[in-house]
């Protein structure tokens, strides 16, 4: 191909086929190749010992056929793996005997069979290497030429260019189908603002908080220095979707020495007695945050590291969240158990679309 | 032996006598009242041991307090600038951190690592009883609720709402900030297990009586035991540590294998 162009234009600039003469008038700022990469062809033909000794290629032969033994023991294993290791309702480490035998069966029956046949043909089936040309991808003249005449005979009989008002209704029909997907898809979502639930908690005035999961009431006074008590809102083990609700809801209840917390004057009367209700949920992407250490006072986020420093309203003091973690207000009812004095006064949890 | 052979050849010799089954019974009431006489003074011995605290306990307690940990903690462990007071920890503080030897401390740290224990039980339960003495704190806590036998399935769920999220769902235990740590549960024993909960040790947050009920410790108790008993269902835990241990397993051994088999496919046969 090459020689039979440079024959041809031989002044043509740039081309490739010029490389082997290099121009002197004009050599500008190209680099010019001054060899193109030849074709190096096939290697030399490398008999194997496979090919050259009798001794070697029985050999193989038994390799592969023992595989294949291997392969059906394994398969036979299987089965009676899982007839000897039963599986037990109500016993968990029946499972570990099971699963280990059956898979290490099924294992050896499905790699017997890939090993052996990949070693087959790499020893025993012909060796030597072979071209194999591409096809031309275009059709000849004539298949192309029935094609179209297919397709003219086609339009010619169903009339689907003649008839346009049939063509037409066609064409908006297939587009209305797959209108009844979005109205189901649309209905999976939330059926309300969605804004809406990620602003409200379960928590308002006067709810008791009360421990998870037992849902018992918590007395101020049974809670000791450094205690730490995972609370959930009063009512809600009883809720349909709970734990919808409880993923927001969570709350962290720690107490600390009073003398301990800086806290801002408008939110003196939101702890009580050096008893603080924190947000559960990391203000980055909704963690629960519940590693307290008692003596730094440091709430750890376990997904990203963010940390919150209890004694200062839970700032972040490390880590990718940005907001702190919302407080709830609480106090104590006349029983002495501690009650919410009013819901979050923010959302809790990651930003939103609605609020960065 | 002899006499009991000699006895049962006379009854048979002369029967009549007296009936063949009363041997039989004379030995089971022979075996029935030294069994119980025995059973009675070994409870009543177990029961003094646990029980007692004696005033001779409280000055043991004071000499070696005074002699290993009145660096730190003061003559009267009023608390020096080096350790803080230990007034009102009470016992179960004393025997957890000297009993899992993270005191005596052997070096500033972020946090005092367990190690082998400096003092013999007896040694530790005087110091303990010595703290006690002087001011009101939590009690090493009674054998009933160390057992075991408690309700695994109850303990797991308050284990993972309480504390799982610093030792790990498995109990193998996880980083905090800083160097701090939750060591793992394995291998920790009951008592040290309850009294951890209850007085919170270092950056622990407590658990006291009042919001984790005894019965509730003694069921996240049982729960720690059936890990430790109970392989895990799925084989090789790989420590339970989860991705980390489990990604690294599948990058090293598994893109391993697969590039092994990769170049051995690839590869000319010789």
């Amino acid at each position: 191909m090459a020689q039979h162009d440079t024959g041809e234009t031989p002044a043509v600039a740039g081309s490739a086929v010029e490389k082997s003469e290099p121009r002197r008038d004009h050599p500008g700022t190209a680099v010019e190749v001054s060899d193109a990469f030849v074709n190096p062809g096939l290697p030399p033909h490398r008999p194997r010992v496979t090919d050259l000794d009798p001794k070697k290629d029985a050999q193989a032969e038994r390799r592969v056929y023992t595989l294949f033994y291997i392969s059906i023991i394994g398969s036979v294993l299987a089965i009676a793996a899982y007839g000897a290791f039963p599986l037990e309702e109500g016993n968990m480490s029946s499972v570990r005997m099971n699963n280990a035998f059956l898979g290490l069966g099924i294992a050896l029956g499905l790699l017997g069979i890939g090993v052996g046949a990949v070693y087959w043909a790499k020893t025993l089936m012909r060796g030597d290497e072979i071209v194999e040309l591409r096809h031309p991808t275009r059709g000849t003249d004539t298949t192309r030429a029935r094609a179209v005449e297919v397709f003219t005979l086609g339009n010619e009989e169903s009339g689907i260019g003649r008839r346009t008002l049939i063509r037409n209704t066609l064409i908006g029909a297939l587009i209305a189908t797959p209108l009844p997907a979005i109205v189901l898809f649309r209905d999976l979502g939330p059926t309300s603002d969605p804004v809406e639930a990620l602003e409200t908690t379960l928590w308002e005035k006067n709810v008791r908080l009360v421990q998870d999961p037992t849902g018992a009431p918590i007395r101020a006074s049974d809670l000791t220095l450094g205690s730490v008590v995972h609370v959930i809102p009063e009512g809600l083990n009883e809720l349909a979707h709970k734990l919808e609700e409880k993923a927001k809801a969570a709350v962290l209840l720690m107490r600390l020495k009073p003398e301990d917390l800086n806290e801002l004057p408008e939110r003196e009367s939101w702890s009580y007695e050096g008893i603080v209700a924190y947000s559960k949920i990391c203000t980055h992407v909704g963690c629960p945050v519940a590693l307290y250490e008692q003596q730094t006072h440091h709430l750890l986020c376990p997904c990203h590291q963010s940390t919150f420093d209890v004694t200062n309203h839970c700032e972040v003091i490390f880590g990718p969240a940005k907001r702190p973690l919302p407080q709830l207000p609480i106090t104590v009812d006349a029983d002495g158990y501690l009650i919410a004095q009013s819901g979050f006064h923010e959302p809790v949890g990651p930003s939103y679309w609605e609020r960065s | 032996m002899r006499q009991l052979s000699s006895k049962n050849r006379t009854a048979s010799a002369r029967p009549g006598r007296r009936s063949p089954l009363a041997t039989v019974a004379l030995i089971i009431v022979g075996l029935m009242t030294t069994g119980g006489a025995y059973a009675m003074f070994s409870s009543t011995a177990a029961a003094e041991t646990t029980t007692a605290v004696t005033q001779s306990m409280v000055e043991d307690g004071q000499k070696l307090f005074a002699a290993n940990c009145a660096t730190c903690h003061g003559l009267d462990a009023e608390g020096t600038k080096a350790g803080p007071s230990l007034y009102g920890v009470g016992a179960a503080s004393v025997h957890f951190q000297v009993g899992t030897g993270r005191m005596p401390l052997a070096a500033n740290g972020p946090q005092a690592p367990d190690k082998p224990a400096q003092f013999t039980e007896e040694q530790t339960l005087a110091m303990a009883a010595y703290v006690a003495s002087l001011a009101p704190g939590p009690d090493i806590p009674s054998e009933e609720y160390l057992q075991g036998d408690g309700d695994a399935t109850l303990g797991a769920e308050l284990f993972r709402i309480n504390c799982a999220m610093c030792h790990n769902v498995a109990g193998a235990g996880g980083a905090l900030t800083e160097g701090k740590y939750a060591p793992s549960l394995s291998g920790v024993e009951s008592v040290h297990v309850y009294e951890a909960m209850v007085t919170g040790p270092q950056n622990m947050p407590v658990f006291n009586d009042l919001t984790i009920s005894p019965e509730e410790k003694a069921d996240i108790i049982t729960y720690l035991k059936y890990l430790e008993e109970n392989p895990s269902p799925g084989g090789f835990d790989l420590g339970n540590l989860g991705p980390v241990s489990e990604g690294l397993f599948a990058w090293i051994f598994g893109l391993g294998a697969m590039v092994a088999v990769t170049i051995w496919i690839a590869a000319k046969a010789s």
